[in-house]
């Protein structure tokens, strides 16, 4: 059973949208792909999923754990990585683990510590796939950045810290980012122009000129301002590209209200006494949903490569903040490491390829004129 | 041999890997210099089969069978060739006057085009045949009127300026596809004279597309009547006119709104009343937005109505008739004194219209524009329920269903969209979602203009029903004088704002005093007359 009865004419918009095999699929793999990211600390972490120490188990990935929980001495958070954690963690809190770790984990592991020692409890750890959390420096051993090896299959950038996990993470900031930036200014942008265009007259007039002064804001010298006075973060940047990112589609829902609000259906609501509010949600926005959706990829895509490109300037999250951007600014610093300039450019070709695919499937899918066969 | 020659034409669509049948297998020649009518009522098929002989249809249409022009068969034949044809040799019209020119072309442009594409004429000479053109078509001091736009035309000389366009380049054969049903009836007069004067002159072929049968006995040598997609019957026009053999052919010639509406109650209360009624549009000017003049929409309207009668406002279109009635609703501002149910309203706010906005509801001209085709019907029908408190509103469905079948649809079919609906159900559904409320005042605009004439006879029966149900006090506007007369106990004639005419319906039917009103009995009668 459907849980939300479509009418015929949605219908047949999502059989046609099924129709376009390759916006489909996109949208599926894009779904995937996004689903994955959003467990991204499963995916990519220097804490282990699961620990078993001494019986115990213990989920490191959620809860802190000091080292003295695993027999060490400091109260502060175990570092998973260090070999001597891990010994401690395997041999069950063994002091030998602080003298020569490697050869207790081996010793542990082929079994010949439970014959030795009295009492003896084997631990185990389960580590997430890529051992390493957007921000953990590793301990390459050489110059960094390191090209792609076993424990980096992406390489390290120049602070030595895992390229695989920061495009998992940046993938994440990039979608959410521009979700959230996309339905906010969506949003905002609609409710004005169905006001400005429902209403018309004076209200039009003024929030017409107000418009006009306020896109004429240079915005990126706001946000460098803003920038030099604050720390940003993730949800100060998504609100000042809000502030100055709304008037997209004022225009176009304007322009739908003020043909829809003299259509005979809306008149006929009117004259039924509905009220305005409700005349204009149930009556004149389905109208104005269309050419919204036309706009939205361009939206999507354009909040996306905004955050790229103010990451790139160095306006953008700070430094330590998983970006794309910063990704390929280091791309630029560091051209005697293709694959950081490699794995940015395919990370944003696939990622705006799947949108650009999906969009241009919804936009289809609702064009009346198209008449699939 | 026959000018134009169609044989066991097919034409089908496909949507949504569906195919629909629109034409099937139809046949009939055009002579030359004769007039063929194909009449039909909407869906049958009569445009298609048109639009097909020179292949104008979108891409989605299958056409088969053959169509010759002049021995030159034209069902496949390359682009080119068609091109030539089409403007060249067979010329057409349009229903729509406005839509059919650009707006942003004058009409020394629009017509200079066509005459360069086909005949190479530019510059004097293709002005002298513009001049002459519009002259033909009746354009008076046609060199003033070649640097007009389309809207600062009428209605009327709009459609002439298409005939001129599409006499342009002397066609042997004029197709003409509803010409004068956007028209107002004095103008439509004018207009059938022109193409009957012109065919003469020209020695032209013309088919002519209505669903209008006054139409076709007068401009008509030969008759197609076509229904769903087929030719039911086709003869020359007096003797379909005299002695139609198919039962369509027969229902289509009886269908006219007849009868007269049921008397009111002697002691039916007075709903609503009007005092000298003003809508003044302001036009503003300048900086300062002064007021520099007003367009005069409504001046002075003074109208009386009682419970259970109909007051019948006809006048051509521009004569405040809709304006009107939008400002009685309270969609609209003026001035001057409305009582509707021995209350004041004239300076109500909207939050007070809103409750007693159940008790006046109106019905619009298109069925079509008038349901949201997103809301299933019985969202439509029970929109006002949400708004206002009706007996029995707790069971929505159910009234809903009582509704429904009271204005004579199906109430299983309450969770269908408005688009599988054909006109006149729409229409019924208007009626229901108007009448779900019990209002006392229903304001009708033009509810049976856009519908076919079997269907407004169905139509006018059941507002006729309804009104003796429920007293229901009608304020019926249109400008179709049979409907009115079918309808009306009372009349007012609306011109360009004022009210020149008031008064009984029978009287003013029967001795009309103004020269405007005999104009608009003439014209609209007289064609009925020939009809019936």
């Amino acid at each position: 059973m459907a849980l939300i009865k479509l009418n015929p004419l949605n219908q047949r918009r999502l059989r046609n949208f099924k129709a376009n095999r390759r916006a489909f699929w996109s949208l599926w793999i894009f779904c995937f792909l996004f689903f994955l990211s959003l467990f991204a600390e499963f995916l990519a972490n220097d804490r282990p999923l699961l620990v078993n120490y001494r019986g115990e188990m213990h989920v490191p990935v959620l809860n802190f754990y000091p080292e003295t929980a695993f027999g060490g001495d400091f109260r502060t958070e175990a570092v998973y990585r260090d070999i001597e954690v891990q010994c401690l963690i395997i041999s069950g809190g063994l002091e030998d683990c602080w003298d020569d770790p490697e050869t207790v984990i081996e010793a542990a592991q082929n079994g010949a510590l439970a014959e030795s020692v009295e009492d003896f409890q084997q631990g185990w750890i389960l580590w997430p796939p890529v051992r390493y959390s957007f921000n953990t420096v590793a301990d390459i051993g050489r110059a960094a950045p390191s090209p792609p090896d076993d424990n980096h299959i992406l390489g390290t950038d120049d602070t030595a810290r895992d390229v695989m996990a920061r495009v998992i993470y940046g993938f994440r900031v990039s979608v959410l980012f521009t979700l959230v930036v996309t339905l906010a200014t969506s949003v905002i942008g609609i409710a004005a122009g169905a006001v400005q265009g429902y209403f018309g007259g004076l209200i039009d007039l003024l929030f017409q000129r107000f418009i006009e002064i306020w896109s004429g804001i240079p915005s990126l010298y706001i946000i460098i301002i803003v920038a030099s006075i604050f720390t940003m973060n993730f949800w100060l940047l998504a609100g000042l590209m809000t502030a100055f990112g709304w008037m997209a589609l004022v225009g176009v829902v304007r322009a739908e209200f003020l043909r829809a609000r003299n259509f005979e259906y809306v008149r006929a609501a009117r004259a039924l006494g509905v009220r305005d509010r409700v005349i204009m949600f149930r009556h004149v926005l389905p109208n104005a949903m269309v050419a919204s959706l036309t706009l939205l990829p361009f939206i999507v895509t354009g909040n996306i490569a905004a955050l790229a490109s103010l990451d790139f300037l160095g306006f953008g999250l700070p430094s330590s903040e998983p970006s794309l951007g910063e990704l390929t600014l280091q791309a630029k610093r560091n051209l005697q490491a293709p694959w950081l300039g490699f794995t940015a450019f395919f990370t944003f070709a696939v990622m705006l390829s799947l949108l650009v695919f999906i969009f241009e499937g919804v936009r289809d899918a609702f064009d009346p004129r198209k008449t699939f066969q | 041999m026959s000018l134009l020659e169609v044989k066991n034409l097919r034409v089908s669509f496909r949507q949504d890997g569906k195919v629909f049948e629109a034409v099937k297998g139809v046949s009939f020649s055009v002579e030359s210099s004769e007039t063929v009518a194909l009449v039909g009522e909407s869906g049958s098929g009569k445009s298609v089969t048109a639009l097909s002989t020179v292949s104008l249809l979108g891409e989605n249409a299958m056409v088969e069978g053959s169509v010759t022009y002049g021995g030159t068969e034209m069902v496949g034949a390359p682009e080119r060739d068609l091109r030539r044809v089409r403007g060249n040799d067979i010329s057409f019209i349009f229903q729509e006057p406005m839509t059919s020119l650009n707006p942003l072309h004058t009409l020394e442009k629009q017509l200079g085009e066509s005459l360069s594409l086909h005949q190479g004429l530019s510059g004097a000479a293709a002005r002298e045949r513009i001049i002459e053109l519009l002259t033909k078509v009746g354009i008076r001091e046609p060199e003033s009127r070649l640097g007009s736009y389309p809207h600062q035309l009428s209605g009327g000389q709009r459609q002439r300026v298409m005939i001129a366009m599409a006499l342009a380049n002397g066609p042997e054969l004029l197709v003409a596809d509803e010409p004068t049903t956007a028209l107002d009836v004095t103008i439509q007069a004018q207009i059938l004279e022109l193409l009957a004067d012109l065919k003469r002159s020209e020695g032209m072929s013309l088919l002519f597309i209505t669903h209008d049968l006054g139409i076709v006995r007068k401009i008509a040598d030969r008759v197609c009547v076509m229904k769903d997609g087929e030719i039911v019957e086709t003869g020359p026009t007096a003797e379909i006119f005299d002695n139609p053999r198919h039962p369509y052919t027969q229902t289509l010639l009886a269908a006219e709104p007849t009868g007269a509406p049921y008397p009111v109650p002697d002691f039916a209360k007075e709903i609503l009343a009007t005092e000298n009624l003003k809508i003044w549009f302001p036009i503003q000017k300048g900086l300062l937005k002064r007021t520099v003049g007003h367009v005069k929409a409504v001046n002075d309207a003074t109208l009386r109505l009682k419970e259970g009668e109909t007051l019948g406002i006809v006048g051509e279109s521009g004569s405040g008739k809709t304006t009107l009635a939008l400002a009685i609703m309270r969609l609209l501002s003026s001035e001057g004194d409305i009582m509707f149910m021995r209350q004041e309203l004239h300076n109500w706010t909207e939050r007070r219209i809103r409750s007693i906005r159940k008790d006046m509801q109106i019905v619009f001209q298109d069925p079509y524009g008038s349901l949201s085709p997103r809301m299933t019907v019985e969202q439509v029908i029970a929109e006002g329920l949400s708004v206002h408190d009706v007996p029995g509103s707790h069971d929505k469905r159910g009234l809903v269903a009582e509704t429904m079948r009271e204005v004579g649809l199906e109430p299983e079919m309450m969770d269908r969209y408005p688009h599988e609906f054909s006109g006149g159900q729409r229409q019924r559904i208007a009626i229901a979602r108007a009448m779900i409320l019990k209002p006392k005042l229903l304001v009708l605009d033009e509810p049976t203009s856009a519908l076919d004439m079997t269907v407004q006879v169905q139509i006018v029966e059941l507002l006729r029903d309804l009104q003796r149900k429920h007293g229901l006090a009608y304020l019926f506007i249109s400008h179709d004088l049979r409907v009115v007369r079918a309808l009306s106990h009372k009349v007012i004639v609306m011109k360009q704002g004022d009210v020149v005419e008031a008064g009984e319906a029978a009287q003013i039917f029967a001795s009309p005093k103004t020269a405007y009103t005999r104009e608009l009995m003439a014209a609209a009668l007289n064609l009925d007359s020939k009809a019936g």
